[in-house]
């Protein structure tokens, strides 16, 4: 589905990315942690070319997203048409929602269907109002933005890119800037997606959570994949140092209450 | 008829003609927006677009606009185009020059409100799969738009009060009427008062249509 190789970033001086590669099948759902400025933001707005990269590949769905070879050897960037409809088929979830303020859940949901899809209003008005009941917000297809909780908020954008009917969703830390109770809502929305096969690569700090969905979890430091490998492998006997290091800083405080297991 | 120093008789004979100039600068005002306007809304994508040549153009045409006088650029305009041998109606000459100049002043605006927008907004767009006039015309520029009334409300009082500077390429609006009749009378105080007073209601109607668009996007809008 997706296939990243060797990708590299730099902003300026400072190289973000240091040959990243990765493969996601269908219906996996890969789970990315790692310190802040390890560069797996950046890796994922790499795969739908929010960020330019400055050498690899990245293939979506047997595409090229950032560079494309032509018949006589030349490479050139991907752009314009090709481009848009590469990003119509990824849906991509932010840390700060990013909901459009003037339009209504309902019309933030409609948005892509009409425009980039071209559908009818009134074909995409049912099917934001279905993908509104999904994420159990139903009677909330008439507020603003602004009115909505931060919860809120990222279910409707989940539901908005859901609307593209995508074949792969990308999470760029989605609870990240929730306030701790809101949080569960928006991962059992997640959760839900997984169950029914979606695709996905997720960026979090939500430990527990990653142990429960992933199929795979990555993790990188320093602009590199150190170690990849099941949940339980990962969380449990993770093989190299800075893995060990990050793992026990980040999960002191879930030594206390451990996560419930499952499955 | 005495009004204080006013002689209301004087004023109903030359009220004819100033209104007449009224409507000239009511005309003047109406292209000078509808123009300044466009011109500002191309110069300002091209100062924010990816391409270097066209941000080079729209920095070069705000620098030396916006730093000649418009008094100036009219002279040149009406004389020098005419030395040159390309004559232009005064009509035309008044309104090339004052969308022009305003076109400077609003492409800086509406540049201003679309960067005043968060970055996630156009990259929520684009992870879509807008294009980037679609993520501009759907997502980017509504949002700008409530951003950007009260400097544009101000914009548009400036400019119609700036169109008094073509008087001095021979265009009969207000200001040019009142400086004929104070010619021909030699009465300033009523003729300038009046004419006065007919901008003051010019652009008095211009901040209450203002006022009333913003206080009505701060309902419909939910924060």
């Amino acid at each position: 589905m997706v296939k990243a190789e060797n990708v590299r970033k730099s902003f300026g001086k400072l190289q973000v990315l240091k040959g990243v590669s990765l493969e996601v099948k269908q219906g996996e759902v890969v789970v990315i942690i790692g310190p802040s400025g390890s560069g797996k933001s950046t890796f994922l707005r790499c795969i739908n070319h929010l960020e330019s990269i400055d050498s690899g590949n990245v293939i979506f769905d047997g595409q090229p997203v950032g560079f494309k070879q032509l018949a006589n050897g030349k490479v050139m960037p991907v752009k314009g048409k090709e481009l848009c409809q590469l990003r119509s088929r990824i849906g991509m979830v932010f840390q700060r929602f990013n909901l459009f303020p003037h339009m209504t859940a309902l019309g933030n949901v409609m948005e892509g269907p009409v425009t980039v899809l071209g559908k009818s209003k009134e074909e995409a008005r049912h099917l934001a109002e279905e993908l509104l009941a999904k994420v159990g917000l139903a009677d909330k297809a008439e507020s603003f933005p602004s009115q909505l909780s931060g919860g809120q908020q990222q279910r409707v954008a989940i539901a908005r890119a859901l609307a593209m009917k995508p074949k792969l969703m990308l999470f760029d830390e989605p609870t990240s800037a929730l306030d701790p109770e809101l949080v569960g809502e928006v991962l059992s929305v997640i959760k839900n997606l997984a169950s029914e096969g979606m695709t996905m690569i997720i960026v979090t700090h939500e430990m527990g959570f990653a142990r429960e969905v992933a199929d795979r979890v990555v993790f990188m430091d320093e602009g590199k994949i150190i170690e990849t490998g099941t949940p339980e492998q990962i969380f449990t006997t993770p093989r190299h140092p800075r893995t060990r290091e990050f793992l026990s800083s980040v999960l002191r405080g879930y030594e206390k209450v451990p996560y419930p297991q499952v499955g | 008829m005495q009004l204080g120093p006013l002689d209301i008789n004087f004023i109903l004979q030359i009220l004819p003609n100033l209104l007449l100039g009224a409507v000239m600068t009511i005309k003047l005002t109406f292209f000078a927006i509808v123009f300044g306007t466009l011109i500002g809304l191309f110069v300002a994508l091209a100062k924010i677009s990816g391409i270097k040549i066209l941000r080079w153009l729209g920095g070069l045409y705000t620098w030396v606009i916006r730093g000649v006088p418009l008094l100036l650029q009219l002279m040149f305009l009406y004389y020098g185009l005419a030395f040159a041998g390309i004559v232009l109606e005064e009509f035309t000459v008044a309104v090339i020059g004052l969308s022009v100049c305003g076109g400077a002043y609003i492409a800086e605006i509406i540049r201003a409100g679309i960067l005043s927008i968060d970055k996630g907004q156009m990259e929520a767009a684009l992870s879509m799969g807008m294009t980037y006039s679609q993520a501009m015309r759907r997502v980017i520029l509504p949002q700008a738009y409530r951003r950007l009334l009260p400097p544009m409300g101000n914009e548009f009082i400036t400019l119609m009060k700036d169109s008094a500077l073509v008087s001095v390429i021979c265009m009969t609006e207000l200001m040019r009427a009142a400086m004929l009749l104070q010619n021909a009378t030699f009465r300033p105080v009523e003729i300038f008062v009046t004419a006065g007073l007919m901008y003051l209601m010019m652009t008095t109607v211009f901040t209450t249509i203002f006022d009333r668009l913003e206080r009505r996007l701060a309902i419909s809008d939910g924060d």
